[in-house]
């Protein structure tokens, strides 16, 4: 190596070095709210979209402002003002029963958008996927109370277990028909709304970021395989995938991967781990509980436990992680359409026969147990959360605890219960001869190159 | 036995076997009609029977526990906050009660019956379990070719586990029986509709529920037996108000609480069961088997909570069901912790709050057992109602 070549890698080595993931994802969160209370004045078209199954790359060729009513929600949560907007909607009506974020965000129409954050523009449209069912009950709310004009995005599921589909089959090509069918539709929509002509350029250009953002997304997960792990998936981990979802398909998003990237690689080349001395590796199912998120961590990184993995990280960003799925951009609308029923049935997989997913996941991170959290409110990850421990605990002899408590409700949060439990599940773990101080020796990471 | 006594008998024998139908454990296979060779369960909503029917699978809709099960294994299963019909369902597999299916199959209804199907791969991997994905989307074109490709799909699973081919002709001939079960079944809200004296929505409701455990055919014979006979009653018209009742398209109330409305409202609609009605016309005889239902199930369709269609609002078909029916008012009822109904019944509440169309909100569980309170809220509603329009 020159000697200009060795200052240029030093530079290279420094600037990932000082990129700080969470403070660069909390600036860019900043910006993004402040783009949403902007966008009405600068004229902008706005839509609403959910973290699953959106269509973001359609409607960013389109200039929509997106805006993300799952992130606002458990964003009330994290500014500690969550209480507020559930109440609000209890007392219009809602049911304790029903999704908090849904709850949330009743109340912020019923406070007439004004959030923490900022204020809340009006949606132009809604796109909502089936990934989640709650989705499209959220959605007709905002058409019956905003009279926003939603249109649903049918993404077809797995079907059953052991399903087995691949990119090209007959049932994939099916699946892809529809979703391009539909999202043929949705572009007719798009023309009619904001008066312009879709421009498949565009698209391309979108996706080409997407894939560069994916595969960086996709080192950074593999990066957590090593012992120890650079990040806690469920704390720095949560921030990265804000930006992925809310930054998707933009140059911001791109930088922020790609600077993240080379920074967890720096930190695993020194060796340096989320926590002082890793002694146990955690498998992290379920949503967070964003009102108490850093104390759950908290919890469990006093006892050396690092969540390497966490589903969360995969069903949240739609299912795009899972390695082999990029778009053609030289066929940008039939390879939308294409990934886009691979990544929702990978999504969605995760959640419904969750079992043969973490199966894989407890291997490729090496980890000595599985944290479930269970949200009373949230069908979509808990449902069948209980019988797929009992699968895994049979099967696999994982050792496994399961708490419960809410996405962003603050009264559902019983801190010297789940403490208890932590540290029991620790000392079983413990007692049970689990990982030694300093860890163990873990495959190193297998990501591709961006 | 004069002719009408004659006739009140025969419903009462209809009725009471159907009620024990109600009651009965899915059939033994041993004891099904010779040209069928297994049974397929299906969760509510809709199912196209017609494609299990030619294919020799006795249709059986699962439609959970009752009030009579105890949860010996579901409790360890799944979450306390998942409804009735699913952690009973759970337990009826687990319990060994659904041993006898040949298969399973569930739909995007919601999160918790999809999670049906991983709970149905993970325990009972010898029965064919499924997800029907049936759109949430009917509204882009291309929707029925997609129905219709789900469809062949579905065809293709049971040909291979029945061991039969069913072929075009076959299906044509389910859908000319299921046809004129459906013209039946209309023919029972009619009534019901028309004079409500003569029918009840309970009785109505065992007449309806006994297709999940009969073949389809002898459940027209059974219909249309038991309708000669209600339309030859001579019950005097009682003095009640006319109501619509919605929230029961999945989870099914208990009969006690349909026995509670009944003594103080005449239900002239209902959603009870919907999926059994869900094609609200003949599904075409010629053409395309595959394609007319896939098509009947966008075209000719009813609506309910958990089914996004942008021609159907849930108000729409709420305000449609109270004007076609001339109610007077509406009962809105949800189960206990089913997301999708519990938002509507806020939906529908609010919504007729902006009209003068008077409701009352009932939360219910399938397991319920105690219906006191809800008897006095009925009385009280209907009271007011009678009031209301005598004033
Ligand atoms: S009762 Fe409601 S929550 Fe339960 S399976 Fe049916 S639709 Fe889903």
């Amino acid at each position: 190596m020159t000697g200009k070549a060795v200052g240029a890698a030093a530079n290279i080595a420094d600037t990932a070095a000082a990129f700080d993931g969470r403070i660069e994802g909390q600036r860019l969160m900043r910006d993004w709210y402040k783009a949403l209370e902007e966008a009405p004045a600068r004229g902008q078209h706005v839509a609403n979209v959910f973290v699953m199954g959106n269509a973001v790359e359609i409607l960013r060729a389109f200039d929509f402002q997106l805006v993300f009513p799952e992130i606002n929600s458990l964003q009330t949560g994290v500014r500690k003002t969550s209480e507020e907007y559930l109440r609000l909607s209890e007392d219009y009506g809602m049911s304790p029963d029903v999704c908090s974020y849904v709850k949330a965000d009743v109340g912020l129409i019923l406070k007439e958008h004004e959030h923490p954050a900022g204020r809340i523009p009006r949606a132009h449209i809604a796109i909502a996927s089936n990934m989640c069912s709650t989705f499209i009950k959220w959605a007709e709310i905002w058409e019956r109370l905003l009279k926003t004009p939603t249109f649903v995005l049918d993404l077809p599921g797995q079907r059953a277990g052991n399903w087995r589909v691949r990119p090209g089959d007959a049932q994939h090509a099916a699946d892809a028909r529809w979703v391009e069918a539909q999202f043929q539709d949705l572009i007719h929509r798009c023309e009619a709304i904001t008066g312009k002509r879709f421009d498949l350029d565009r698209l391309a250009e979108v996706e080409d970021r997407v894939n560069k953002m994916v595969a960086h997304w996709n080192n950074v997960m593999a990066l957590n395989r090593v012992c120890p792990a650079p990040y806690n998936a469920m704390l720095d981990g949560l921030t990265y995938i804000g930006i992925m979802n809310v930054y998707r398909g933009t140059p911001e998003g791109v930088a922020f991967m790609r600077n993240l990237e080379a920074q967890l690689k720096t930190k695993v080349a020194r060796g340096e781990g989320r926590v002082a001395e890793e002694r146990y590796r955690l498998l992290f199912s379920g949503t967070p509980c964003y009102v108490s998120m850093r104390r759950l961590v908290e919890l469990f990184e006093t006892w050396g436990g690092v969540f390497a993995y966490s589903d969360y990280l995969t069903f949240a960003a739609g299912g795009m992680d899972a390695g082999d799925l990029a778009y053609d951009t030289s066929r940008p609308l039939e390879s939308l359409a294409e990934v886009t029923a691979l990544a929702a049935q990978r999504g969605l997989s995760n959640q419904f026969f969750a079992h043969e997913r973490l199966a894989q996941q407890i291997r490729d991170y090496a980890v000595d147990g599985i944290v479930f959290h269970g949200i009373k409110s949230c069908r979509f990850v808990s449902s069948g959360m209980a019988d797929t421990r009992d699968y895994l605990n049979k099967r696999l002899k994982m050792p496994s605890l399961y708490i419960e408590s809410d996405l962003i409700d603050p009264r559902y949060w019983s801190d010297a219960q789940i403490k208890n439990r932590v540290d029991a599940f620790f000392e079983t773990l413990r007692q049970s001869g689990g990982a030694p101080p300093a860890g163990k020796s873990v495959p190193p990471a297998t990501g591709r190159a961006a | 036995m004069n002719s009408s006594s004659g006739d009140e008998a025969t419903l009462n024998e209809v009725l009471e076997h159907c009620n024990d139908l109600r009651l009965a454990p899915i059939p033994d296979v041993g004891s099904l009609p010779e040209r069928y060779t297994g049974t397929l369960g299906h969760f509510p909503v809709y199912f196209p029977e017609e494609i299990a029917h030619a294919a020799g699978l006795l249709p059986v809709s699962v439609l959970g526990g009752g009030n009579r099960l105890e949860l010996k294994h579901a409790d360890a299963r799944m979450g306390s906050f998942v409804c009735s019909i699913c952690r009973s369902t759970a337990e009826l597999g687990l319990n060994g009660s659904l041993n006898g299916l040949t298969g399973f199959i569930t739909h995007p209804i919601c999160d918790a019956a999809k999670h049906l199907a991983g709970i149905w791969a993970r325990n009972f991997p010898e029965q064919l379990s499924e997800i029907l994905y049936l759109p949430q989307n009917v509204n882009s074109p291309g929707a029925v070719r997609y129905i219709a490709a789900e469809f062949q799909r579905l065809r293709g699973e049971l040909e291979k586990r029945s061991g039969r081919g069913v072929d075009d002709d076959a299906l044509r001939h389910s859908i000319r029986i299921y046809n004129q079960n459906r013209r039946l079944l209309r023919e029972l809200y009619a009534l019901r509709r028309d004079e409500p004296w003569k029918l009840s929505c309970t009785e109505s409701y065992l007449l309806t529920r006994a297709r999940t455990r009969m073949p389809c055919e002898d459940h027209s014979v059974l219909l249309e037996r038991a309708l000669a006979a209600a339309r030859r009653r001579t019950l005097p018209s009682q003095d009640k108000p006319r109501v619509v009742l919605v929230g029961g398209f999945c989870e099914q109330p208990p009969i006690e609480m349909l026995e509670a409305i009944d003594s103080n409202c005449h239900v002239v609609d209902d959603d009870l069961l919907i999926g059994l009605r869900w094609i609200t016309a003949d599904v075409p005889e010629k053409g395309d088997p595959i394609w007319q239902l896939a098509e009947s199930f966008v075209e000719r369709s009813a609506a309910s909570p958990v089914q996004h269609d942008e021609r159907k609002t849930k108000e729409g078909y709420l305000m449609e069901m109270i004007g076609a029916s001339k109610a007077d008012a509406a009962v809105l009822t949800a189960a206990k912790f089913c997301e999708p109904g519990l938002d509507e019944q806020v939906a529908w509440a609010k919504h007729l709050d902006g009209t003068n169309i008077q409701y009352l909100v009932l939360e219910f569980e399938e397991k319920m057992t105690s219906f006191e309170q809800m008897a006095m809220q009925l009385e009280t509603f209907a009271e007011s109602l009678l009031f209301a329009v005598a004033a």
